[in-house]
């Protein structure tokens, strides 16, 4: 049953298309990557999807049409995401950043301690002492907190220490088997250890569609990625 | 000593009436970006909410009377800041310039209808008898009104803060301040916290409409030009969208500029410019404000 289904959706930003008509869906309870190099329009991709960018076609999460819907509206339907830069409010305690984003009546803090318990003894400190791991620790909770119907992550592991880059993969694949998930992520170990499906973008179009086995060969990797498998 | 004590409550005295001028608007400009022209007006109309109020129900001239017309005051003002934000600032969402254009349109215009209909004449705001007593200390006799500015303001000032720190409302503001866009990718209406601090700012003014109006004799639809100007002064020198840095340099201005005014008549103003100037030079992200990222 498909889940997300992107129909011809373009985004025009400052007079620059940057998405030219990308059409994917995502089905329910997988976990979709969303790949290319860099600039080709991914992170616009989730952003569109969640209002944040205006964009034109068509946008549904179970037959219900997102474009032009509030992005609180959007949250609030059963989506939550995980922006790029964490985005985590800096001023604000670990605790405060995290009571922000409750929704639910019985908020998954058990959940959230049992994946980062760094982050029930560091409840009272200010989010933006923490390090970018910590950080993108609290950015991650925000959205497990509440049960939603599909996650938008994007790049978690983005300027992470190895040993933090293996503690959010590891958060991420047991979240993994229990949500829908689209995940923009340049870590192929982890797209080929959590993806179920991946698509391809490139200059604001899907190029290619497909499973996670694809990023086996190297040559696929190379022509589509412009990266070497091997080291990812 | 006794005229050090003197200039000093009464330069308090006067920074209480600045915060309340300011700490609405640090708070509007530091959520939505949206420097408010039409803040000044909001003190205006409060101040005839207020007169209207003492006129009509709190008539016996008591404290409480008093107080409860500057509390209509505030709560007339509030309402009619809420008005602006819903019916003027909402189409304008995120258009920051046009949005600072149409408040300085609503004050225009508003101003011009109250001129109309009340005219410029100063209209007496009913105060307590007492307000025109001082009290003693040492051989300074400090006017008794401005300790019931510095009580309100120091009212307003926890209260804020109280709201801020500790309500979902005012963590919803503090969040937005650094990341609007954010709040509203968490599922939060982040309009509602316009509205609530537009409210809030309107509040304030309102009831610093009322306790301006004791302070300079009365109430006119011409009184908020420079209490606006001070109000800016306020915010920049203490941060945008700090409250804390807004009492903070409503405090420091009126000290000072009473202090200034104290030992060469008429020099207050230029000494509150060039004080202005040196902190936008130093640190011009203000006293307590954040350095934009």
């Amino acid at each position: 049953m498909t889940h997300l289904a992107l129909n011809d959706v373009h985004v025009t930003i400052k007079g620059s298309h940057i998405l030219q008509g990308v059409t994917f869906e995502v089905p329910e309870n997988k976990v979709v990557a969303l790949l290319g190099r860099n600039g080709v329009g991914k992170s616009t991709t989730l952003k569109a999807i969640m209002g944040l960018y205006p964009a034109t076609g068509s946008i549904t999460l179970n037959n219900k049409e997102l474009v032009g819907t509030k992005t609180h509206h959007i949250v609030r339907s059963g989506l939550a995401y995980v922006p790029e830069d964490r985005e985590i409010f800096a001023s604000l305690t670990v605790k405060e950043n995290l009571s922000l984003a409750e929704r639910d009546k019985n908020p998954h803090y058990d959940l959230v301690y049992s994946l980062f318990p760094e982050l029930k003894t560091r409840s009272g400190q200010r989010a933006g002492t923490l390090s970018g791991g910590q950080q993108q620790m609290v950015a991650i909770s925000r959205v497990l907190l509440n049960k939603n119907s599909l996650l938008l992550i994007d790049e978690p592991t983005k300027g992470l220490a190895p040993k933090l880059v293996t503690e959010v993969a590891d958060a991420l694949a047991k979240v993994s088997g229990s949500s829908t998930m689209l995940l923009v992520e340049q870590n192929l170990a982890l797209v080929k250890r959590v993806a179920e499906h991946i698509i391809v973008m490139d200059q604001g179009k899907v190029v290619f569609t497909g499973g996670p086995e694809n990023l086996r060969n190297e040559e696929f990797v190379k022509k589509m990625l412009g990266v070497s498998g091997g080291s990812h | 000593m006794d005229t050090f004590i003197l200039i000093a409550v009464t330069g308090i005295g006067l920074g209480a009436l600045y915060f309340l001028v300011a700490c609405g608007l640090t708070l509007i400009y530091g959520l939505m970006g949206v420097l408010n022209f039409a803040h000044g007006i909001f003190l205006t109309v409060g101040a005839f909410f207020g007169l209207w109020a003492a006129n009509t129900f709190f008539k016996n001239g008591s404290t409480i009377d008093y107080l409860l017309s500057a509390l209509v005051g505030g709560i007339g003002a509030g309402l009619f800041a809420l008005l602006v934000e819903l019916l003027v600032m909402t189409p304008l969402y995120d258009r920051h310039i046009d949005q600072a254009l149409v408040t300085v349109g609503v004050a225009l215009v508003v101003g011009a209808m109250l001129s109309g209909w009340f005219t410029n004449d100063m209209r007496m705001l009913p105060s307590p008898a007492w307000f025109m007593d001082a009290v003693q200390v040492g051989n300074a006799n400090i006017p008794k009104d401005r300790f019931m500015y510095i009580a309100v303001a120091a009212v307003l000032l926890i209260l804020f803060i109280v709201i801020l720190r500790f309500t979902r409302i005012g963590l919803i503001i503090r969040a937005g301040v650094e990341n609007r866009q954010m709040v509203s990718a968490l599922g939060i209406n982040v309009r509602l916290a316009f509205s609530t601090v537009f409210f809030l700012g309107g509040l304030a003014a309102g009831i610093g409409g009322v306790l301006v109006a004791s302070y300079q004799g009365g109430v006119t639809p011409l009184m908020a030009g420079s209490w606006l100007i001070y109000g800016f002064i306020v915010v920049v020198i203490g941060g945008m969208g700090s409250i804390g840095g807004s009492a903070l340099a409503a405090l420091m201005i009126g000290v000072i500029k009473q202090f200034a005014n104290y030992y060469v008549p008429g020099l207050g103003d230029f000494v509150i410019v060039f004080l202005l100037a040196v902190v936008l030079l130093i640190r011009p992200q203000g006293l307590l404000g954040k350095v934009s990222a």
